[in-house]
């Protein structure tokens, strides 16, 4: 069939066209240069966020004081379990992975179903886990008080352990109540209120001779500054300004607002990776099952896939290092 | 198509996968478990802006990202052009941006600690 294309007299040479440099399909080489990409994206996420912890590097939030929940276990400090547990969770669906794509090789169809099967379920309780972390996280655990310049005030009693705000707020009925859409002027409304107003917590705060405030700032000793009682009460009647309970995008209880965007940013954006890849996996899948490539006599499109999803194995090793450990 | 050297031998493929799967959860627990404990010596003592301790966390994890791109990804089977292509340009990469913005994070720190501008109360 060399009626339209024009021979050049150029076949077999080195410019020839048609060599392999790399012995890689076309298919193959994109993915890993997509991973690149994708890789210096993740990179530039880390890095501002590097960049952050060195800037605030006397202030920024403790991760093991943050994310200490596990689930079914309540009252209980767990500091990484979880995260722990996460990881696991990932490196082995990454195993059953690499194991689907040797099947693969071997062209065994019912090995690579198997494997495939449990590499999504894999994908989807990790997607499961990390919606607890963040349903955790943004619900919050003991409350704070953010100050006129942006920091967070925690209480701790006098052994130094975190006091949470229903533990000693004074509670005035009736001081304020949500504005609705019909009550207002011009139908302006309002998200929920916090649990508690600013005068609760002062007078709670007075009230109870032996809290005290722990701001951000780190001590020689890199753990968290407390404060005298005396100037807790000047502190927190001078600067204290409102009430932070949980997290979202512009406050939150665990320290400056950077930490808990990044924190939805970086996980989000690997939670929605890990979350494209489950939906890949099962196309793949489904292909397997109506015999897609045995037909094409060869499994590569599943190493492709088992290629992205071993790269989201490899990111979320650095997000773990980076958010939980260091 | 690509003929891989894994391909002959099935049961040393498999072998190597559980190996590795092994150091990967051995280098993670050893993580856990320095991150629970955190052991005094490595939080007190201080090379270039980091203390030990976290140190070690980076080395184990690029120890982790190694072998996941080698043996899961393959990476000790292809061509040294392709390795080089993406394993060279990433590295350069990275290392290049984070040690610009960790320089960068570090040094208005010093300002904000010591010059005229001052953090919010």
């Amino acid at each position: 069939m060399d009626t339209t294309v024009a021979k050049t007299g150029t076949e077999g040479k080195t410019w020839g066209g048609g060599s392999e440099p790399f012995k890689a399909s076309y298919g193959k080489l994109m993915m890993w240069f997509f991973i690149l990409s994708d890789a210096l994206t993740f990179s530039g996420f880390l890095a501002a966020y590097g960049f952050s912890r060195f800037k605030y590097s006397s202030e920024w939030p403790i991760a093991d004081e943050v994310f200490t929940h596990f689930p079914f276990l309540h009252g209980i400090e767990a500091p990484m379990y979880y995260v722990a547990l996460m990881t696991f969770i990932l490196i082995f669906s990454s195993v059953t992975m690499v194991l689907a794509v040797d099947a693969g090789h071997h062209m065994k169809k019912n090995k690579v179903v198997t494997y495939m099967a449990l590499t999504i379920l894999g994908g989807i309780v990790f997607v499961g886990s990390q919606a607890w972390e963040w349903k955790t996280f943004i619900k919050g655990d003991y409350g704070a008080v953010e100050t006129s310049g942006g920091n967070i005030l925690q209480f701790v009693d006098s052994e130094g352990e975190r006091v949470a705000l229903e533990d000693f707020a004074s509670n005035y009925e009736g001081i304020r109540s949500v504005q609705k859409e019909n009550e207002g002027l011009w139908y302006e409304s309002e998200s929920s209120l916090p649990e508690f107003t600013i005068k609760e917590i002062k007078d709670g705060f007075a009230s109870n001779d032996d809290l005290q405030i722990r701001t951000l700032k780190n001590n020689e000793d890199g753990e968290k500054t407390i404060l005298s009682r005396e100037a807790s009460l000047a502190k927190l009647n001078e600067q204290g300004k409102g009430v932070v309970q949980g997290a979202n995008l512009k406050h939150n209880e665990y320290g400056m607002p950077l930490f808990a965007d990044f924190f939805f940013f970086i996980t989000g954006f690997h939670g929605f990776h890990v979350l494209s890849g489950v939906l890949i996996l099962i196309i793949i899948f489904l292909n397997v099952l109506v015999n897609t490539y045995e037909k094409r006599k060869s499994y590569e499109m599943v190493e492709k896939v088992g290629l992205y999803w071993h790269f989201v194995d490899l990111v979320w090793v650095f997000v773990f290092t980076f958010f939980y450990l260091v | 198509m690509a003929e891989h050297a894994s391909t002959n031998q099935g049961s040393s493929a498999t072998k190597r996968i559980w190996y590795v799967f092994g150091i990967l959860s051995v280098v993670t627990l050893v993580e856990v478990v320095l991150g629970i404990i955190k052991p005094a010596f490595m939080v007190e003592t201080n090379f270039i802006d980091l203390h030990l301790l976290n140190w070690t966390f980076i080395i184990l994890t690029i120890v982790k990202a190694y072998y996941i791109t080698w043996a899961f990804m393959h990476m000790e089977h292809e061509s040294s052009g392709l390795r080089r292509a993406v394993v060279w340009t990433s590295v350069f990469l990275i290392i290049y941006l984070v040690a610009i913005l960790l320089i960068e994070g570090g040094y208005i720190e010093d300002v904000y600690t010591d010059s005229h501008i001052k953090w919010n109360l």
